[in-house]
């Protein structure tokens, strides 16, 4: 089913269209009402955005006075930074936008290094106890990680924790809490096997004659050919990370290490100005969505790769 | 379960590929370079390790703590104290409405999130001018995160919110959607499969993608109509995409926390509580780890029977076919 990621979403497959002689002209209304409709939707998935974004800019007063109309969603009237500046003054926000970059940042590197080195083993050396292995890896995929969030919890409360210097208990409050539990990833060692499968064995073969060792063999020569597996992994593992809420929720304390998303809660409990609030989601949005637009082929081939695995 | 430990990748068990096939390639090779047991056993180290200590322990923990009166926070060391934490558990009300709420959300997300994505899917599986953008536009909330997504349609679900003042547009006075328990719970469920149903829709179109094209003008040769070719040509061919989404769906409705915790607390008159919800309150807010991994368990056996059952079902199918 591996051919299924690469045709999806390019936009070169041939279209299901069928015309049935004579059916010319209803296909010509048909195509003005799927337009319609098509448009329609395109307003319900990206006004509410684009409300977030346009609000933004807006003093509550502007905000609530434009509702019921279209200025709702338009940069008109009162139109300014207060709000921006407003979130930088009211929470450690850079802080929290540092936290949430570098978090989300090892996390997609350090998964990238460690699940592309383990489903390379998996993948090109033979040895007993594999095929055990990558079953186990796959069964662990149906379990939602809030099954275990909360013994996690009592358990890196537990674990030595190492800050350089030296040993102490517990691993709460720090960033090694919201990184290290996510490097390694059964999907990621997944989608890294599967492609791996696909390169050519005689590749190892040709560079064993020449001496390369097994990780010579890796890192020269399966890792440069593996662009499309690790642009995969890197979104697949980014967009959770970045979004993540649940564990640093329960993990981070002191605002030094606090994400961004959880910051998010502070105008929940503050007396809500919306228009700050709307700044602040924007600002952790809009890059996002950004990325999103900039490299939109890699980030759909790498969803429509995740259903390969049904 | 199986750890990678030493004796499967021990010099004799790890034998490259290559080196199988090709006697001479194994002794050409200097062997002070590759020592494919060591070498093997390095890279796989940080990936098992990582995997044992924060998956399959904590997977673990989850049946064993649950039989125990663990605090997250105590000096002493926990103690087994047998079904206890059931018996507490099944005496609750709060947990049997939490139990209600997620398997309701669940019901009724499934259909409908799949459904309306598989509608989006079709209506843009075409090479009409635009696919490219509307594509993107009903992507847009996937990327979006859920917290965000959560925040901002609290506001839109004010009494006096974005939603309320377009309805009065028409002359209909939107209730008061998030205080009110009979609209709270379907408020996130609308909510919740606007922000994901671009996910599915773009899994929907890589299986549509996959029917050979010579299907649809078979059928339309034998005369079907669009929708009879749907529901034989285009169905019948989305059987294993179909699989993959309902178990996947299926598997994050039952993890609803973010858009609960942000949006209502679980109120009003806990309509909005759910499993993971209640998990978090009693596991980390009053520390009872015991308690909330017999939480945990429920919601681990729940996932367990569901994914057990649609694979049952699905197997079934493919059986008589």
């Amino acid at each position: 089913m591996s051919e299924v990621l690469t045709r999806v979403a390019d936009g070169t497959q041939a279209p299901h269209t069928v015309s049935v002689a004579g059916a010319d002209r209803s296909g010509r209304g048909r195509a003005v009402l799927v337009t319609v409709l098509k448009s329609l939707l395109a307003l319900v998935f990206g006004l509410p955005l684009l409300f977030m974004i346009v609000s933004s800019f807006k003093p509550d007063t502007q905000i609530f006075a434009d509702l019921g109309g279209v200025r709702a969603f338009l940069p008109v009237g009162d139109i300014g930074l207060d709000n921006y500046t407003g979130v930088f003054d009211r929470v450690p926000f850079a802080q929290f936008l540092f936290n949430s970059v570098f978090i989300s940042v090892a996390t997609v590197v350090g998964g990238l290094v460690v699940n592309s080195m383990a489903a390379f083993v998996l993948a090109r050396m033979r040895f007993r106890g594999q095929k055990v292995m990558l079953a186990v890896i796959l069964a662990t995929l149906i379990v939602p990680f809030e099954v275990m969030a909360l013994p996690l919890l009592w358990e890196v409360n537990l674990l030595p924790y190492f800050d350089g210097v030296e040993f102490s208990q517990g691993w709460l409050d720090t960033y090694a809490v919201q990184i290290v539990p996510f490097i390694a990833n059964a999907f990621s060692i997944f989608l890294f096997y599967q492609y791996f499968d696909t390169i050519p064995k005689e590749l190892d073969e040709a560079a064993m004659i020449d001496g390369a060792g097994w990780f010579r063999i890796y890192r020269s020569i399966i890792v440069p050919l593996s662009g499309p597996a690790i642009a995969t992994v890197a979104i697949l593992t980014f967009l959770p990370a970045w979004n993540q809420y649940l564990w640093p929720l329960m993990v981070t304390q002191s605002e030094a290490v606090r994400p961004a998303m959880v910051g998010i809660d502070y105008f929940r409990q503050l007396n809500v100005s919306w228009g700050q609030l709307m700044a602040y989601a924007s600002v952790i949005t809009v890059p996002v969505l950004v990325l999103f637009i900039a490299f939109q082929r890699s980030f759909v081939n790498s969803i429509a790769s995740s259903g390969v695995k049904g | 379960m199986t750890t990678p430990t030493a004796e499967p990748l021990s010099e004799a068990g790890v034998v490259p590929r290559a080196a199988r096939t090709t006697g001479t390639a194994e002794r050409r090779a200097p062997s002070g370079t590759r020592s494919p047991g060591l070498v093997a056993l390095l890279m796989l180290l940080p990936a098992s390790v990582l995997i044992i200590t924060f998956l399959l322990v904590p997977i673990g923990l989850t049946f064993v703590l649950a039989f125990t009166n663990a605090r997250l926070i105590s000096p002493e060391p926990a103690q087994f104290i047998g079904v206890t934490n059931f018996v507490n558990l099944f005496s609750d009300d709060t947990f049997w409405a939490s139990l209600r709420n997620t398997i309701i959300f669940t019901v009724v997300i499934v259909p409908v999130q799949s459904g309306a994505a598989l509608g989006l899917a079709v209506l843009i599986n075409s090479k009409m001018r635009g696919t490219n953008f509307f594509r993107t536009v009903y992507f847009l909330p996937v990327v979006t995160s859920m917290v965000v997504v959560s925040m901002l349609w609290l506001f839109l679900y004010q009494p006096n919110g974005l939603i309320n003042a377009v309805l009065a547009n028409f002359g209909i006075a939107g209730p008061d959607w998030l205080g009110n328990p009979k609209t709270a719970l379907i408020a996130i469920i609308l909510m919740s499969a606007w922000q994901a149903m671009g996910f599915h829709m773009v899994i929907w179109l890589s299986g549509l993608q996959t029917i050979a094209q010579e299907l649809y003008e078979a059928a339309a040769l034998d005369g079907a109509n669009r929708w009879q070719q749907f529901v034989n040509v285009t169905w019948p061919g989305l059987r294993q995409t179909r699989t993959f989404i309902l178990i996947t769906i299926t598997i994050a409705a039952f993890g609803l926390f973010s858009q609960v915790n942000i949006m209502t607390q679980g109120g009003p008159l806990n309509s909005t509580t759910t499993l993971v919800f209640q998990a978090v309150r009693s596991g980390f807010q009053q520390q009872q780890t015991g308690y909330a991994s017999a939480i945990s368990l429920v919601f681990f056996v729940l996932v367990l029977a569901v994914s057990l059952v649609q694979r049952h079902l699905t197997r079934d199918k493919e059986a008589t076919r």
